[in-house]
């Protein structure tokens, strides 16, 4: 770490040393490498390392926070002065501060984090990684003629975290991908669909061949994509988009979306808020999982907890401030980065499967639209009123049929978790939101 | 007043101690025999932003950004490198990495620069940048807007408001032996408000800025809209009515059918559906569903739109774009035909057409691509109501969330957050958000009618491409859609 605990204490003694009553400071250190080939050459490189302190001042009940990319001693030193000056001002606000020394994270478990591998890669060898996942994509049928390039990246970086009272804790976080988006082209029709792979460690990454394929697999089936009529009918989430419906779920549930009243979740917790098929966990120690880490935004410890169960809403998620605003102690969900202070939010969030396959699910519907993709935002989390765009695949008679796009799904996320059906066994674990394929009994698809 | 931010080459060769010569030694560094292209992009940002809620402003913080950017070009191939650490040593390492494009390079001489450039327009210098204000005056401001907002009706439960500022100075260096920098002020004023009425619970939200003064949101600066409302009662009073009025909001209808589209920020639909598939870097490699269709007619010949980088104070507008080249008016489409792409230096060289204006990054830390600025269509001649009293039975939508389009197969949507019925040419009653969704290439072919009351927005706007976020605008008159699908829940 360029920058130690030691210079972390000593630069929250200064603010004291200046009136500050408390404080705390973020470093996130990170190497960030990524190539992109396409067509079968290399199209771009990028390679850097960036860093980050961010540092956060209270003055009794008044606090401010700075952050800068600049660690030399004369910026800190500015950076000390500027955060006194922004506190000072700032309004008096009682549920602020740090937790109390005690609650503490003071064992860190062990999240296999770091990815030991990525060093032995040579550049060349990275690049080829990227090649071959393209490679594969469009080997598999030549209406595959175009590509929108495959990229090979990863990411290693080093969180500090030290408090006035008493807190300090470092960790090491590392992470790859590799992905593939392949073009093809039918009757003068373009269609781009992709696939890839991420995980904590480059090693254990899916294979390029494999990445490719089921890329190729998947733009393939959007060939001659088609609207439907405008009609009520049961909805397939693919769990690849499923784990965006978990995703709202989980934003609705955050403490400070609750006491601002913003969250079509409020006044619910201890209610039935969706079908008993939905049992959803929060799990910040999940080995090698991409929301893991060993203590939360604020230095508590980190630990596995139900906020769904069985369709009943159980618990928030809270960092200290929101859990003061709600009179509850924080549940360790403190999200935070190096420019903003905490805030609450999920780490590995995720809706345990049920015991269907995918295709019992298809099978189940007479006539439905099972959806692959979804764009644009039209999600509002105060009303929980729901209308995307969405690509996909027609059912008839429980098989799949015709490609559809150009078509939205609409409803109210309220009644969409009520009405989930049939939860799928196909969760992957390895994406920090996820969900399996879930089917939704009924939703509005309009097209023309 | 700091000074030296007059001239940006003056304020990073002097704050980093670097001289002309290892800008130039970094430059040959890049420059193998097999590199076309290289240029350093030099940034220091600072930011701050407050936001009020509960009637206290809670949150107050600022934030430090300084880079450099190296990039070398080889034909299609990019290497890039960035440090924030911003020293020769370091400009040496980054220079080295970025040039792994091209092996089998040696480095050559160092590259002659000249005298830096100022760029060729100043269409944002302004007397005290918002990031100078005293931070008294931006905490009372959105005490005022809180205000206000509460005092328009007592169903108005929550109001949260946000002022967020930036000063960026940059500076470019390219092989080409051009040096030039340019300072951007940026601010932004938002308000967001929650409505009740027993369990209806409703949001709305309204906001703006640009490249101005401070004082523009007190009314205290020429060319607000023209009314003698000031731009910080506007915003709060939209955000109150929005909220409230969506408390009486019934269900959106589903399926196809005419839509009117309102002035201003309904313009986001020629951003998703139009621009983002006219950026060269998509039709260079023909993913675009307008790859190779210059020429041809995209639109009905009632719609002309328009990119332009040099409309003054405007949020999406820049002097020179991030590889230094001025900004320019873009035609996109004339009276219904395809005229141009938006390039970047890679792209313009690659399809050998000329230079726009439009490579743009999100900061040091990124490559530039080609995007937008301010993209607006230009106005007709038909009378708004008469638009309006023109439709049957269709959806009038003026106001909007965000939208997004996949460049390939065209289709795009973008999400109403305030919307009516229009029955019989009348505006009927309120509709809850729906998304529309249609297809780029054809939805403008679909245009019946143009209003004469084009607006810009009011400088809201947020583009995200590849991971990066740039700050645009979008503009638009009251037009008529013949037909559009409306993604709503009533059949």
């Amino acid at each position: 770490m360029i920058f130690s605990s030691e210079e972390a204490r000593s630069l929250l003694k200064k603010a004291e040393k200046q009136g500050a009553t408390g404080g705390d400071i973020v470093v996130v250190i990170g190497d960030a490498f990524s190539t992109q080939v396409r067509l079968n050459s290399v199209e771009k490189i990028s390679n850097a390392r960036g860093k980050r302190l961010g540092l956060r001042l209270m003055f009794g009940n008044r606090s401010a926070m700075t952050s800068t990319s600049d660690l030399s001693s004369s910026s800190l030193e500015k950076l000390l002065s500027d955060t006194c000056a922004l506190a000072r001002v700032a309004a008096e606000d009682p549920f602020r501060g740090l937790p109390q020394p005690e609650e503490y994270a003071v064992t860190f478990p062990e999240l296999n984090m770091e990815d030991p591998d990525i060093e032995a890669l040579s550049i060349d060898e990275k690049i080829d990684l990227a090649m071959r996942a393209e490679k594969a994509a469009l080997d598999q049928d030549e209406r595959l003629n175009n590509s929108d390039g495959s990229d090979f990246s990863h990411h290693q970086g080093s969180i500090l975290y030290a408090t006035s009272n008493g807190f300090n804790g470092t960790y090491r976080s590392c992470s790859a991908s590799l992905s593939v988006v392949p073009i093809a082209t039918e009757d003068g029709k373009m269609q781009r669909d992709y696939w890839y792979s991420s995980k904590r460690r480059s090693r254990l990454l899916e294979s390029p061949e494999s990445i490719g394929r089921k890329a190729a697999h998947r733009t393939l089936r959007r060939l001659g994509a088609r609207k439907v009529s405008t009609q009520k009918v049961p909805v397939i989430f693919d769990s690849e988009v499923a784990g965006s419906l978990i995703g709202h779920l989980a934003s609705a549930a955050s403490g400070y979306a609750i006491y601002k009243k913003a969250s079509f979740l409020c006044d619910q917790i201890g209610q039935r808020i969706a079908s008993d098929a939905v049992t959803v966990y929060d799990d910040p120690t999940l080995p090698n999982g991409l929301g893991s880490r060993p203590f939360d935004g604020e230095g508590l410890p980190s630990y596995k907890k139900i906020i769904f169960e069985k369709g009943v809403f159980k618990s928030y998620l809270l960092d200290t401030y929101s859990g003061k605003k709600l009179g509850l102690p924080s549940t360790g969900n403190a999200v935070r980065s190096a420019g903003s202070p905490p805030s609450a939010g999920s780490t590995n969030f995720h809706l345990v499967p049920g015991k269907y396959t995918q295709d019992e699910i298809i099978r189940s519907v007479g006539s439905g639209f099972f959806v692959t993709e979804l764009i644009g935002f039209g999600v509002n989390m105060v009303t929980g009123d729901y209308s995307r765009g969405a690509t996909g695949i027609w059912i008839e008679k429980g098989e799949l049929t015709y490609p559809v796009e150009e078509v939205t799904i609409a409803g109210n996320l309220k009644d969409m978790y009520r009405e989930i059906e049939m939860v799928g066994n196909d969760l992957d674990m390895d994406r920090s939101t996820a969900s399996p394929t879930l089917k939704i009994a009924q939703m509005m698809v309009a097209g023309h | 007043m700091e000074t030296e931010y007059d001239r940006p080459d003056r304020f990073f060769l002097e704050k980093y101690n670097l001289s002309s010569a290892s800008l130039e030694s970094a430059l040959g560094r890049v420059l193998g025999k097999k590199i076309d292209y290289a240029d350093l992009y030099f940034e220091y940002q600072t930011s701050e932003s407050l936001s009020l809620e509960e009637g206290i402003v809670k949150k107050v913080s600022k934030n430090i950004s300084q880079g450099v950017g190296v990039r070398a070009i080889a034909e299609e191939k990019t290497g890039y490198a960035y440090s924030d650490d911003i020293s020769t040593e370091q400009l040496l390492v980054a220079a080295k990495t970025a040039r792994y494009i091209a092996k089998e390079g040696k480095s050559t001489e160092n590259i002659p620069i000249q005298k830096a450039a100022s760029p060729r327009q100043d269409l944002y210098s302004v007397g005290t940048p918002p990031i100078d204000v005293p931070i008294e005056e931006k905490i009372d401001l959105l005490h005022r807007v809180d205000r206000l907002a509460r005092g328009t009706d007592p169903r108005i439960k929550k109001v949260m408001a946000s002022f967020s500022s930036e000063y960026k100075i940059m500076l470019v260096v390219t092989s080409n032996g051009l040096v030039v920098g340019d300072v951007l002020p940026l601010m932004r004023l938002n308000v967001t408000c929650i409505a009740e009425q027993g369990k209806n619970r409703q949001v709305g939200s309204f906001g703006g800025g640009g490249r101005r003064e401070f004082g523009f949101f007190l009314g205290q600066e020429e060319g607000s809209d023209g009314s003698d409302e000031k731009p910080l009662e506007h915003y709060a009073r939209e955000a109150a009515r929005q909220a409230l009025l969506n408390l009486d909001a019934v269900d959106a209808p589903a399926g196809p059918m005419e839509v009117v589209l309102g002035p201003g920020w309904p313009g986001i639909l020629l951003h998703e559906a139009i621009g983002h598939g006219l950026e060269a870097d998509f039709n260079r490699k023909k993913t675009s569903a307008f790859s190779d269709r210059l020429g041809e007619r995209v639109a009905s010949e009632l719609c002309t739109v328009i990119d332009d980088g040099t409309i003054p104070q405007r949020r999406g507008s820049l002097n020179c774009d991030d590889e230094g080249t001025p900004t320019s008016r873009t035609v996109l489409i004339e009276k219904g035909i395809l005229k141009g792409y938006l390039q970047d230096r890679l792209n313009a060289s690659l399809m050998k057409m000329p230079l726009t204006g439009n490579g743009r990054r999100e900061s040091y830390a990124h490559s530039p691509m080609p995007r937008m600025t301010n993209t607006f269509m230009l106005a007709g001649d038909s009378p708004p109501e008469e638009i309006i009293r023109s439709v049957k039975r269709g959806l009038y939508a003026v106001s909007f969330g965000g939208g997004q389009v996949d460049i390939t197969s065209g289709k795009f949507v973008f999400s109403a957050s305030e919307a009516y019925m229009i029955e019989d040419g009348k505006i009927g009653s309120p509709v809850k958000g729906a998304t529309l969704i249609g297809n780029g290439p054809d939805v403008l072919t679909r245009v019946s009618m143009v209003g004469s009351d084009m607006a810009l927005d009011s400088g809201i706007g947020t583009c995200g491409k590849d991971g990066q976020s740039v700050p645009v605008g979008v503009g638009l008159p009251t037009i008529k859609i013949s037909e559009m699908t409306v993604g709503g829940t009533s059949g």
